[in-house]
This record gives structure tokens, sequence and C-alpha cells, in this order.
């Protein structure tokens, strides 16, 4: 078997084993599994930047606001079908990448980080400050009637598990696919050594560029897919808090390999609400967790797992 | 072939190179030599367009490339190997190689002519660059520029920290590429491994030409080398 064939056998075998989990693990824990899911989904869009090409962003929360704003207010405030909202979601994080990529990659290194920061920092302000619209922090909660697709009602616990399934399975594939791709090898080229790439002949910047609106578009994504299946749009998931959760699952999952963003996010998830069963310190443990995985895993779970066991792991 | 005429540049507001002519021609080995930081190696990268052209011209067969961006200069032909040879170290030398040969959609020919020249990296295509020697990421990063089926590839000190018959290795590939009819710059620090291969040798100071000379005259009057390197 070939790392190629090997690596496909993974990804469809962790998409079974998702699948499986439906039918054995409780209410409770599907519930939690759906959410999961699309959360991994923004944290691939994040991945692809940060762990392939080597940019790292603290501004990811616009993208993922983008998209669920941009959904979430032209179907509830605008009552557009859920449909045309959908792509208004897409449309809207696209331009947005569009526009923070442009002006953001006239950055490098720290100074790109406080930029891509500052933007999101100024969308958080935005949705405050339009209140009357957006109902700041409150939020908004998205009609169950708006929430059906191609006449399955996605706020059914059944229908939103596949869903999330479907979404985060065509994501992990295409992402094993391009990874494995020129496209991919060249983003990585750029991480390794942007000028060696560009004495190569490979425009990196372009790359870049496409790299954060692929990037951005998939974050956006993620966020619409959080408001659609989950009915809920509110200014925290455009605070800084969801700009540093894809960098902590990234980095504690793997960053630079394509089941890392999964694993990181489970592993977060789990870890803060068993803790939080068992004290109101959770975030304590949590961080004791994350020193002692940085400790003794500092490449993250599968990026430890590609390093020991499975070097083919893309 | 590639005619450098008065170039200035440096690094920032930094200038070190105030006026360098030189000229590589198709099946010729120009060496640059030069004390530390006499501006060889930034010779190097303002050809690659690595670093601002202020004053001055290159041209590669009439075609002005010092305008060009840095990701333009090796579409024209011209491979670089930069000094600590820089590989991609996460990637295997498959990918590596691959790496080379996508900028310019080199194909499958290429790649074979490349590994042909250098039968260990074939043994090692799956090998993570990071894991291999020395002397095999140096094989590798020639390889890398090979792959651009250059007619001009500059070299910057390819044998350094390397093994004799490592040394004697790269040496043979260079020769080959000029008896192909590459142009090749090369930088070296070792002046009995250049005096054996070079036609031309151009003495760089203090960011300008010193001299350029022919090897020959070089090897069998050494007194040069003396007042410029003090060897």
């Amino acid at each position: 078997m070939t790392g190629k064939s090997k690596s496909y056998a993974l990804h469809l075998c962790l998409i079974a084993l998702l699948a499986a989990a439906f039918f054995i693990l409780p209410q409770y824990h599907v519930g939690v599994l759906s959410r999961v899911m699309v959360l991994a989904v923004y944290a691939m869009g994040y991945n692809m930047l940060f762990g392939y090409t080597g940019l790292l962003s603290l501004g990811h929360a616009l993208f993922f606001a983008a998209g669920m704003y941009g959904f979430g207010l032209s179907v509830q405030q605008g009552g557009l079908p859920t449909g045309l909202a959908l792509l208004i979601g897409l449309a809207t994080a696209f331009t947005v990448s569009l526009v923070v990529g442009f002006l953001a990659l006239r950055t490098k290194e720290v100074a790109f980080m406080i930029v891509t920061l500052m933007f999101a920092q100024a969308g958080y302000l935005t949705v405050l400050y339009f209140g009357s619209i957006t109902r700041g922090d409150e939020g908004f909660v998205i009609n169950t009637a708006k929430r059906a697709l191609f006449g399955v009602d996605l706020s059914d616990e059944t229908a939103r598990f596949w869903a999330a399934l479907l979404l985060f399975s065509v994501t992990l594939l295409a992402m094993a696919a391009l990874v494995k791709s020129s496209f991919g090898r060249a983003l990585i080229a750029v991480r390794e050594n942007e000028e060696r790439a560009m004495m190569l002949g490979y425009d990196t910047h372009r790359l870049k560029y496409v790299a954060v609106l692929l990037s951005g578009t998939l974050a956006g994504i993620g966020g619409m897919a959080y408001a659609l299946l989950f009915g809920y749009v509110g200014a925290t998931f455009a605070s800084v808090q969801y700009s540093i959760f894809p960098l902590l699952w990234v980095l504690l999952g793997g960053a630079g390999t394509t089941i890392g963003p999964l694993l990181g996010v489970l592993f977060m998830y789990y870890l803060i609400d068993i803790s939080s069963s068992f004290t109101d310190a959770y975030m304590l443990v949590a961080g004791v967790a994350l020193l002692i995985l940085c400790l003794f895993a500092p490449q993250g779970l599968a990026g430890e797992l590609r390093k020991r066991v499975f070097p083919w792991l893309p | 072939m590639l005619r450098i005429e008065d170039i200035h540049s440096g690094y920032g507001s930094v200038k070190v190179l105030f006026g360098i002519n030189l000229e590589a021609r198709p099946g010729e080995i120009l060496c640059l030599l030069g004390r530390n930081g006499a501006g060889k190696t930034t010779v190097m990268k303002t050809i690659m367009g690595l670093l601002p052209l202020t004053q001055g011209r290159i041209t590669l067969a009439d075609t002005d490339i010092g305008a060009l961006p840095a990701h333009e200069v090796p579409r024209h032909r011209i491979g670089y190997v930069p000094q600590g040879r820089r590989l991609f170290p996460e990637l295997t030398v498959a990918e590596n190689i691959e790496m080379g040969l996508m900028p310019c959609n080199s194909g499958k020919g290429t790649r074979e002519k490349v590994l042909d020249m250098f039968p260990r990296l074939r043994e090692r295509l799956s090998q993570q660059a990071s894991t291999l020697s020395g002397g095999e990421q140096q094989m590798l990063a020639i390889a890398r520029a090979l792959c651009l089926e250059p007619k001009v590839l500059l070299l910057d000190e390819p044998t350094e920290g390397l093994q004799p018959s490592m040394v004697d290795l790269i040496r043979n590939v260079i020769v080959q590429m000029k008896a192909e009819g590459l142009a090749v710059i090369l930088v070296e620090q070792r002046v009995d491994a250049v005096l054996s291969v070079a036609d031309q040798v151009a003495f760089i100071e203090n960011g300008r030409n010193a001299e350029t000379l022919s090897a020959a005259s070089l090897r069998s009057d050494p007194a040069k080398l003396h007042h410029y390197l003090g060897v």
C-alpha cells in the first residue's frame, strides 16, 4: 500500500468511525460530535493557512463571523430563502477574505498577526455597533422553519449529525487531496522556506493570497454551518476568543496534518466538558493539560503520530 | 549570455555593490573570488531579484531581467543553488525534486536526467530531506536547480563543509553542466577547487570588480591570488 492509498484509507476509516459513533454513542455525545465536526471544519480552514502555509492569523473569527452573519442576517432579518442566504454567507466570507488578504499580506510575521487581530476586532466592534440589527452580544436565534434545506429539517438532532458529518467529510477529503496536490506542496514550500520557493520560480505572494482566500472562505463555511445547524448567531463568535480557539485546536491536534484539527477540537471540547463537571476551576485543568501536551507532544497529537507511527500521514 | 553591467545593490540602506560588471558565457565557468564580505553572495542574490537593483542592468540574451520580480527570474531558466542548501526539510527527496519541476512545467525526462546524474538521490526518493547527509542535501539542492533546465546556473559555495569524495562528485557535475553548454557562475572559497574547473575568475573587492582573469593565467602565475585573497 502506498502512502497515498494509506492516507485515503485512514480518512475513510475516520469518517466511517464518526458515522458508527452515531449508532453507538448516547444522544448527548452525538450532539457534541455534531458541534465538534462543524468546529473542525473551521479549524481545517485555519490549519490550511497556519499549518500548511505558515501564516499565523489571530483574526480568523472575522471570517467565521462573516459566514455566520452573512447567512444569519440574510435568512432571519432579510427573510431570504435558506439556500440563497447560504450563498450570501459564502460570498460574504469570500469578500472579507479577499479584502483582508489583500491588505494583511502586505505585512509579515508578527505584523501579520497584529493586522489580522485588528481586522477581527474591527469586525467584532462592527457587530456590536450595529446592535439594532445584529442584536449584539445577545445575538439572535434562527427560526426552526428557516433551518431546512432541500426539505430536510436541520434542527432535528439526527439530520444535524448527518449534515455535519457530510460537511466534515467533504472538507476532510478535499483537504487531503489538496495537500497532496501541486498547489498544496507549493504552500508547504512557502511554509518551509519562502525565499527558496521564490528562487525556484513560485509566486509566493499569490500562493499566500489564494491560501487566505480558501482558508477564510472555509472558516466562513464553518460559521454558516454553525448558524444553520445550531440556530444561533451571536457576537461571541466574532470575539478574539474565537480567533484563539482555532489556533489552540490546531496546535493541540497537530498543525499541518489533515486529521489534527478534528483531534484538537475533540480533545479541547471534552477536556473542558469533563473538567467543568468536577471543578469550577476547569480552565486551570485545561491550562495544565495544554502545558503537558506542549512539553511532551510539541507537534500536537497527529503530529506526534506522524513522527512516531505513521510517517505517511498527510 | 548573462551580462551584468555596472550593478549597484545592497541591504536596505546599506550599500554593498558599487558597480559590478560580469559576463557568463555558455559552456564556461565564471568563478567569483574575494574575501569574506566582498559582495559575492550579494551579486548572486541581486541576479536572482532577491535584492533590489538600484543601478545598472542585468540581461539574459538581450532580455532585461533586472527589473523582474524574484519569482520571474528562475522562469527565464536561471537556476540558483544558495549557500547552505536551503531545502524544504519536511518534504521528501521526490517532493523536493517535484518542487523544482513545477514552475517551468519540466517533464519526466528532466526528472530522470537529474536522477541519473545523482543516483544516490534515486535510492532515497521517499526519504525526508532533513534526514539526508550534508553531501546528499547539496546534491538535492543542485538537482532541484537543474530541474528548471537552466541556461545559467548560479552556485554559491556548493562544496562548503563537504567531505573530499563529495567535493569531487559535485565538481564533476559542474564540469558536466559546462560541457552541456550551461553558463555557470560559481562562488567558492577553496581556490584549489576553483582553478581546476574555472575558465574565468573575477575578483570582487569591497563590492567592486577588481579584475577578471583567465583561470589558466592564474594557474601559471598565482601572484594575483596572493594579492587579492592573501593565500
